[in-house]
């Protein structure tokens, strides 16, 4: 952390009310917009995130998932609008406040994005490395307890290559967790695996929102996954916000054309009754 | 475009009769080509500003990335001895023996060793170091960055607030800076080892002859020429491979391109960059 501080005259870092932090919103997400040259892509999103449950975010390939997470997690700028975090705006953070506050958020990447040159256990050590005075014992403490919980603690001296797609999924988790961030994002975590893998992913995400308390945003493609294990579902189309809410709610209000969208995505009927049932 | 012609194509899209596409639509498509093809090299070049300016940045702000450096030193410099010891000894083999055999026609066989040696210093050496670890150590940086890029990674870097360019470019763009000066040095002595193998041993020039020639002709100056040279071009081909890896794009298939791109990029900076830099040093020709 020193050496994120060292020497530059910075505005010092915005602060969370305790209201905020106590309220079931965690990200508000307020008429964000996005356009690359003349092309708009996000146009004008509203929606919420709740404190430790599990998120989704679905919507037809190219409705703007990736770039509303890029947004989100300030690998790009938003062009207006607001991402209330605990009630500070993300959208207008920049510079090394915005990389002191990053910590908040874990990502795990489609691709897991692990270092190649780096063994499992380096790559979730990094984090830690980078930004904080912890002494070697404790880095291989904390790294160890992570990977273990995560069950891939015996693959800690390999390198990410040798692994397969769910274990390299769980070594990712590891890593964005290991810094205590509070909000865990995937980005399509289960695109390109096979059933089971899938259904492992699933029950990872749940199992880490659970045990470390965060919350979560999954961006899926995966519909039956998503009416398998999320709190909270929020359908984009073309750059806006067709329906937000609970499982159960989203069956009610949704169009039939939309209906029709997540029945061909392999959703089952059963599932479909049950959730709204359950919701 | 305006409404009418964007009407007119659709009709012809439909028809999807060869040879009748409407005329707009070609012209506006070589206009198009016309314009990228003007322009992209300035595009090029402000991309690689933009870079140049990052690093500068980044380089002076803590934290100094120590070990990261040696890595990068190790791989572009260690790692490119062996290619540019070669090179060197069969360049500085081959001019020898056309000087020897060019210039026994008006009997000056006795300037080979002199020859050789100034061309090394001020052109050889640099030139082809800096061809050789474009070709092996550049192309590898971009491949390698490319596909940190096209993975994420370097995406994951940012979120972990490490700033790439510090992370990985600044490490990077310094080993060239300071190995390739290095490996001139290198190649100026195996090139004239060379040189003297085949001058001495193999066409029989007198040794004594062909040092006290060489060490008349050749001093210090030349020798600092060519580092100087060295440095511009190792920090360079270090930065067009980054740049190229770090804005690569469209997966394994892009990685490929940005490394193409790299390479060519490097070999034309680095024969560009000689002329004007010689044109500098000696004060003529610009
Ligand atoms: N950097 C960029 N420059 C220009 N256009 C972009 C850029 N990134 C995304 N887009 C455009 O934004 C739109 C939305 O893309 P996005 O990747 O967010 O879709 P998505 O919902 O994630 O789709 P998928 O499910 O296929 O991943 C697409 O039309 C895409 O072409
Ligand atoms: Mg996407």
């Amino acid at each position: 952390m020193k050496r994120l501080f060292g020497g530059m005259g910075q505005a010092s870092t915005p602060v969370e009310t305790p209201e905020a932090r106590a309220d079931a919103v965690q990200i508000r997400i307020q008429d964000l917009h996005k356009s690359y040259g003349t092309h708009e892509v996000l146009k004008g999103l509203s929606f919420d995130i709740r404190r430790g449950k599990v998120n989704h975010i679905i919507g037809p390939s190219g409705s703007g998932k990736t770039v509303l997470m890029r947004q989100l997690v300030r690998l790009e700028s938003p062009d207006s609008g607001q991402i209330l975090v605990d009630g500070v705006d993300w959208a207008t953070l920049h510079g090394l406040t915005l990389d002191r506050m990053r910590i908040k958020f874990g990502m795990v990447f489609q691709m897991s994005a692990l270092f190649d040159s780096m063994t499992v256990f380096e790559n979730v050590a990094f984090p830690l490395v980078e930004h904080t005075s912890m002494s070697k014992q404790e880095i291989r403490e904390r790294v160890m307890d992570r990977l273990g919980i995560l069950g891939v603690a015996a693959a800690a001296n390999k390198s990410p290559a040798e692994l397969s797609g769910g274990m390299q999924k769980r070594v990712a988790v590891a890593r964005a967790l290991v810094r205590e961030s509070e909000v865990l994002i995937y980005d399509e975590p289960t695109t390109g695996l096979d059933p089971l893998t899938t259904q492992t992913v699933d029950e990872l995400i749940l199992e880490t929102g659970e045990r470390f308390g965060v919350t979560s945003i999954v961006i899926s493609h995966d519909m039956a996954s998503v009416f398998r294990i999320a709190d909270r579902i929020t359908f984009l189309n073309f750059g806006r916000v067709e329906a937000t809410g609970t499982p159960a709610e989203l069956l009610e209000t949704l169009e039939p054309a939309t209906l029709a969208f997540i029945k061909a995505s392999g959703v089952s009927q059963d599932i479909l009754d049950e959730r709204s049932r359950n919701g | 475009m305006t409404s009418e012609s964007k009407a007119a194509p659709r009709d012809a899209d439909a028809n999807q009769a060869p040879g009748e596409s409407p005329a707009p639509s070609v012209v506006d498509r070589l206009a198009d080509g016309l314009f990228q093809l003007v322009l992209s090299p300035f595009v090029e070049i402000g991309a690689l500003f933009t870079v140049l300016w990052q690093t500068l940045v980044q380089a002076v702000r803590p934290p100094y990335r120590v070990r990261l450096l040696l890595a990068s030193a190790e791989f572009i410099g260690v790692g490119s001895i062996f290619l540019v010891s070669l090179t060197a000894f069969f360049i500085g083999a081959v001019l020898s023996l056309q000087l020897v055999d060019g210039f026994r026609d008006f009997g000056a066989q006795s300037q080979t060793g002199a020859v050789v040696g100034l061309g090394m210093a001020r052109e050889l050496a640099p030139v082809f170091t800096a061809l050789m670890v474009s070709s092996r150590a550049g192309s590898a940086i971009t491949t390698e960055l490319g596909s940190m890029r096209v993975s994420s990674q370097i995406d994951a870097l940012v979120t972990m607030a490490v700033n790439p360019i510090q992370y990985l470019v600044v490490p990077r763009v310094l080993a060239g800076l300071v190995t390739v000066p290095i490996l001139t040095l290198v190649f100026d002595v195996v090139g004239m080892f060379g040189a003297y193998l085949v001058g001495v041993h193999l066409m029989g020039l007198d040794p004594g002859v062909f040092m006290e020639r060489m060490r008349w002709l050749v001093d210090w100056d030349d020798v600092r020429q060519g580092l100087i040279k060295a440095a511009i071009f190792g920090f360079t081909i270090a930065l067009v491979a980054c740049r190229q890896g770090f804005h690569a794009s469209g997966g394994a298939a892009g990685v490929g391109q940005a490394t193409n791109r790299s390479v060519v990029q490097n070999a034309i900076a680095i024969l560009a960059l000689d002329y004007v830099v010689t044109a500098v040093v000696i004060g003529q020709g610009l």
